[in-house]
Parts: structure tokens; sequence; C-alpha cells
């Protein structure tokens, strides 16, 4: 099971600025563990985030995303209170969604 | 009608020479270009060089711009993770693109930017060794480019 997304998102002057920390390995496939075998590759390969239901990011990552993605983004609208999520899909199949509200 | 079925498919040959037969594809109607970028971008993903990778995204020649702005260190101590953000004031930025020349694979992250939402984004990314990082910006269904050298003391890939 994977951790929680860490998200923020603070209302100012009429914009959002969103700072998305999301848990994950994010393992190319070309490290070695200690016993020397291949470690697969396990990584996000897509993002999305809503405000509200509307989209206001979508993203792919490669492999050469750093470990434990991290995101800033910024979109006009948004008002205290309005309900932002972000999800993401990887290479193994797992999803995970995660919300707050805006500050 | 005869004309007009030449001049498309010289348009065709003209555009099409950098983009492959997916562009190629597109560009004569064969297959709609959502599905097009779509495929483009995965094999975008899986590019080994960055002619590849760029003629997979149908950016072959991006023109530089001065309004995108491409924040990075100078040098980087910990190549695995390497602060970067990218800022474009071209209106209408559709979607904003990170690669990195000498990593095994060049694309390191594509983002796809509605209306309403800013030509920002600031993420992270994994560097080999000392290299060039590129931002493309799509604006109307063109690409321009910056690029700036950071210099990696640990590789982190």
């Amino acid at each position: 099971m994977s951790a929680p997304t860490k998200i923020r998102a603070t209302a100012r002057d009429g914009n959002t600025e969103v700072r998305v920390l999301m848990q994950h390995e994010m393992d190319n496939g070309r490290r070695k563990d200690e016993a020397g075998n291949l470690i697969p590759a396990w990584y996000i390969t897509e993002i999305k985030a809503l405000h509200n239901d509307k989209i206001v990011l979508q993203g792919r990552f490669g492999t050469s995303v750093s470990k434990n993605p991290y995101l800033v983004f910024r979109f006009t609208g948004g008002t205290i209170g309005d309900k932002i999520a972000l999800s993401w899909l990887d290479n193994q199949g797992n999803t995970r969604s995660d919300e707050v509200e805006i500050s | 009608m005869e004309a007009g079925v030449d001049l498309e498919r010289r348009n065709a040959l003209k555009t099409g020479g950098g983009l492959g037969l997916l562009g190629l594809l597109a560009v004569i109607g064969l297959i709609r270009p959502g599905a097009a970028s779509a495929e483009g971008l995965k094999a975008a993903f899986e590019a080994k060089t960055m002619g590849e990778a760029l003629d997979a995204l149908g950016a072959l020649l991006p023109e530089s711009s001065s309004a995108i702005q491409l924040t990075t260190p100078d040098v980087a101590a910990d190549g695995a993770v390497v602060p970067v953000t990218v800022e474009s004031t071209l209106s209408r930025t559709e979607q904003i693109l990170i690669l990195v020349d000498k990593n095994p694979t060049m694309l390191v992250a594509s983002f796809d930017i509605p209306e309403g939402t800013e030509g920002y984004i600031t993420t992270r990314i994994k560097m080999a060794q000392t290299s060039n990082v590129i931002a493309l910006v799509k604006v109307n269904g063109k690409f321009y480019r910056v690029s700036k050298e950071v210099k990696v003391t640990k590789g982190g890939c």
C-alpha cells in the first residue's frame, strides 16, 4: 500500500498554487539490489490533478523523475474550501488518489 | 481536386519529414491528431536519442524563445534530485516537456496545461551526468525550446 500524497493548495489573489509530494520509489529498472539483482522498473507513469471536478493538470512521467515526485503548479480561480485531488498511476498498475481543500 | 490533393501531400511531406510515419498519417487525416500525439508521447518516452524523442513528439526543429524561462541550479551536487522550473508566458501554452540530453531515456516528463492553468511547472528530476536540460513548450501546435547546462557532481540515475 502506497503512502498518501502530500498536497498543499493555497489561494491568493484569485490564483491557486498547488504543491504536491507523491510517495513513490521511481525505480528506473537499471539499479541493482545488494545481491546484484536488477530492481525492476517501478515508476509513476501518469498523474492528474482536479480542482473540484475540472482537470487543472495532467502529466506523464518517464523514469527520470526523482524519487517521491514533487510538483508545483498554478491555476486561475479556486477559493478556500474547494477540493483539490491528485491521482497517479504507476507502471505496475497501482493507483492512488488523495484530496485536500484549498486553504 | 487533383491539385488540392497534391498540395496536401506536399505539405504532408514537408511537415511530415520530421514527424515520422505517425505524423504523416495524422497530417493526411488517417488518424486523429489526439491519437497520434498519445502514441508519439509513448514513443518519445521510450526514445534513446534526442533525435528520436523530438521526432516522436513532432518537434524536430523547435524555435528558441525568450518567453520561456528554465530555472535549474548551475551545479547539482546530487544528480538524483535536481530542481527544475519551467515558466512560459506564451499564450496559450498547451504542453510543457522536460528532457535531459545525456540521460538513458531523454524525456523526463510531459505536462498538459489546460486553459486556466498557468504555463508553469516546478519538479525534481534525475540526471546521470553533466548535461543540457531542455524545456519544450507547445503553443498552438508549435514547439519552442530553451536549454541550460547543469553540471552534475554525482550522477543519480
